[in-house]
């Protein structure tokens, strides 16, 4: 009610048409927030305001889980030769609806002998890092819920947290399966953390700052994969290889390695709590993709090239909100390629691409990158 | 753990054991094996038979002949026209017929679309343990048009029946020649695909090149047959060595290769299909008239002694022992299976490799499990 109060105090007030609002959202939410302190003393204004951003967040979280389900179903039907969920509703859009009401519904087995606290607190452990990390994406001009001097640096601090839910459901399931999913989840895990770590660090020597915003607006002038050519590129590369292994994502997903050990960490699980582990994943894909399109692509920042020329102006006509969301399920729609087209690698070979190819090449190229952003030899 | 030690007797306690199986989904059919692993490492496996044991061995002594064929279908259910063949070519043998070229012809170009969906469905399945889930969908697009054909022959997609001793049930369908012409243009298309996907993709060089590898002494003495034995380099194949059928009128290389790794294992297969594609080319356009069948009387009843025929299925040597005493069901019927035999090998091969590479080794070995237990 209080929300609605403030944006049409926001619409009533504003000179232009309602939907400059998707341009710039500063003056939406500093508009809410000053109708929010009018009504009501600070502390319940902060209250207010962290339950309002929370429910948003769910509903973002469920959303994105569900289309993202539903975009990968037809993915893999298009590489497939198949036609993909296609029932329910129009191009079957609410299939996921439906398997989420199954799932939602179905009996929660018991496992004996499992650890149950840990076994029950697993998935919550994935969901709450997923959160952890979402909540510092910037998705818009204005639509940030934290913005942390230390941007990058949280999101891959938190994001490595993922690994002790993995951990958590392999070992409390008392399964043997589980216990070989989740050890080889771990260890893949924390190799490839390196490599994204050091991926992103490649471009925050170029950008100069962690903060997610400070990265963004340092891209008004051309996004950093242009800016800083052969590096970036590479770091590029580099990342989209290790984001997609720190997903579990195929040709990766030996944690879940289907043929190998069934289902991997979550064999046990049945029902909500599968879905969760199910759900976590599409959401670490749409992290890591939202974050390569933030910090190599722009993130909401539109094709600019230079400053203030007719092509930037033609680009700035459309919105960042599509900016950053065309890019995101654009390297999505890439990873899922990978997994469709790629069989599985090995434990062993998959460790040895971290450690003896990704990570010395990954250190390499942060040094050149350093000696470029010395020498000004960047965009 | 406890239980496992005692059920199994051989392994130490210490060991890590997980069961593979009877259902999971690389085993292709309830199939258990019983995996000791230190680590990721496999230190032996022991197969566990019988869990689809139907007893068909038993089951012939009390059935005719021409019945027993319908039996044979469900060993191998991928190469379900081949294990008609041998049964027929037995009982023919064991009666001295001569059976019309015509059949002998519409049996061979059957049995190459047998090897092509079966070795078809090989490489789909083998994608897929590979974790390349969109093989397992390009091989059964194709596959689809082996057995539309079958379809509109025999009646039957995959369990055909379509022999009968002293020939084959019913003549051909008219459409036969053009629909088989129509998929080898379409499966000469899309093979190099497969190469594209699977057979050059770095990853499964990474998983398969020396997975596994079977020196040709040791395919001898375990008697590994099929496109497993000759990716080691023991020429095994019936087809060259002892002709049925026409074989002995087209000319076809036997695709051997030295390494015996899985991967050439792998190849063989593929390789065998545009052999097969071959053969089907010389024979397809040269059916020669003549009766589908020879008039049989109506019960068939073996003249006493022994009798054995081989030949080579998609996945090795079948043979098929008769003994007859002279009734309308024979004595006792044994099957030499191709998988039963090249199971034996299995431990040899997977020790000291990864849980992974057991995956693909037994992927390579292309099991049908209903032919290992009968």
């Amino acid at each position: 009610m209080l929300t609605s109060f403030g944006i049409i105090n926001y619409l009533s007030a504003q000179s232009g048409p309602w939907w400059k609002v998707f341009y710039d959202f500063t003056s939406l939410t500093k508009n809410i927030d000053a109708s929010l302190h009018n009504t009501m003393s600070p502390f319940w204004t902060t209250v207010t305001e962290l339950v309002i951003v929370g429910v948003l967040f769910i509903l973002f979280y469920a959303v994105i889980g569900l289309f993202l389900v539903y975009a990968e179903r037809k993915v893999c039907a298009f590489i497939q030769n198949r036609l993909g969920p296609n029932r329910i509703g129009p191009y079957g859009i609410f299939q996921t609806v439906a398997d989420l009401i199954k799932l939602l519904f179905k009996e929660l087995i018991p496992i004996k002998n499992a650890d149950h606290f840990l076994f029950n607190l697993a998935p919550y452990i994935v969901i709450i890092v997923n959160f952890m990390v979402l909540a510092a994406i910037p998705y818009a001009l204005g639509v940030h819920a934290i913005d942390l001097n230390i941007g990058i640096f949280y999101v891959i601090a938190v994001s490595s947290m993922s690994v002790i839910g993995v951990l958590l459901a392999g070992w409390s399931s008392n399964s043997k399966y589980s216990l070989l999913g989740a050890m080889r989840s771990g260890a893949q895990i924390v190799s490839y953390e390196l490599s994204v770590g050091l991926a992103l660090a490649t471009v925050v020597v170029l950008a100069g700052s962690m903060q997610l915003s400070v990265i963004v607006e340092g891209q008004r002038t051309g996004w950093f994969i242009f800016k800083g050519h052969i590096p970036a590129v590479i770091a590029f590369v580099i990342y989209i290889i290790a984001g997609t292994a720190e997903t579990n994502r195929g040709p990766f997903d030996l944690a879940e390695a289907e043929s190998e050990l069934t289902a991997g960490y979550h064999t046990e699980y049945s029902g909500i709590k599968f879905a969760f582990f199910y759900l976590a994943e599409f959401i670490n894909m749409f992290i890591v993709a939202s974050i390569a399109a933030t910090i190599f692509f722009g993130g909401w920042m539109p094709l600019h090239f230079g400053a203030n020329n007719g092509f930037n102006r033609i680009m700035d006509f459309i919105p960042p909100v599509i900016w950053f969301f065309g890019k995101t399920f654009f390297l999505i729609w890439i990873i899922m390629l990978f997994k469709w087209t790629f069989p599985r690698l090995r434990i062993d070979q998959l460790l040895t691409l971290e450690w003896k190819y990704l990570l010395p090449i990954n250190i390499v190229n942060l040094l050149v990158m350093a000696f470029i952003v010395l020498m000004g030899w960047h965009f | 753990m406890e239980e496992k030690v005692k059920d199994t007797g051989t392994e130490e306690k210490q060991d890590y054991i997980i069961n593979i199986g009877p259902q999971h989904p690389s085993t292709h059919g309830v199939m258990r094996l019983v995996v000791s692993l230190q680590g990721e490492t496999v230190k032996y496996v022991e197969p566990h038979l019988g869990y689809i044991h139907r007893g068909i061995e038993k089951m012939c002594e009390s059935l005719t002949y021409p019945q027993i064929i319908h039996l044979t279908d469900r060993m191998d259910y991928l190469s379900a026209h081949i294990n008609n063949e041998v049964f027929c070519l037995a009982v023919e043998k064991a009666l001295e017929i001569d059976i019309p070229d015509r059949v002998k012809v519409i049996r061979t170009l059957m049995s190459e679309l047998t090897r092509i969906q079966s070795h078809e469905l090989f490489w789909a399945s083998y994608g897929m343990d590979l974790g390349g889930q969109t093989c397992f969908f390009y091989g059964l697009r194709d596959r689809e048009m082996v057995l539309d054909i079958f379809e509109e022959t025999t009646g039957g997609r995959m369990l055909v029946s379509y022999n009968c001793p002293g020939g084959v049930m019913y003549d051909l369908h008219p459409n036969f020649q053009k629909r088989v012409k129509e998929f080898l243009t379409h499966f000469r298309k899309v093979l190099p695909e497969y190469d594209e996907i699977l057979t050059n993709n770095v990853i499964f060089h990474e998983r398969t090149v020396g997975i596994g590898p079977l020196l040709r002494e040791e395919a001898i003495s375990y008697g590994i047959t099929g496109p497993s034995g000759r990716a080691s380099g023991f020429s095994c194949d019936v087809r060259k060595h002892e002709p049925y059928s026409a074989y002995d009128r087209v000319k076809f290389n036997e695709v051997l290769y030295t390494e015996g790794d899985a991967f050439h294992r792998y190849l063989a297969r593929v390789e065998e299909m545009r052999e097969s594609m071959n053969i089907i080319d010389q024979l397809i356009d040269n059916i020669p008239e003549g009766p589908y069948a020879v008039k049989m009387k109506p019960v068939i009843r073996l003249p006493e002694g022994e009798y054995y025929q081989r030949v080579e299925t998609p996945r090795g040597e079948l043979g098929v022992f008769i003994i007859s005493d002279g009734n309308k069901t024979p004595y006792r019927v044994h099957f030499r299976t191709p998988n039963f035999a090249n199971l034996s090998v299995l431990n040899h091969l997977v020790k000291g490799f990864k849980i992974a590479d057991l995956i693909s080794i037994f992927g390579s070995l292309d099991y049908v499990i209903p032919d290992i237990d009968r």
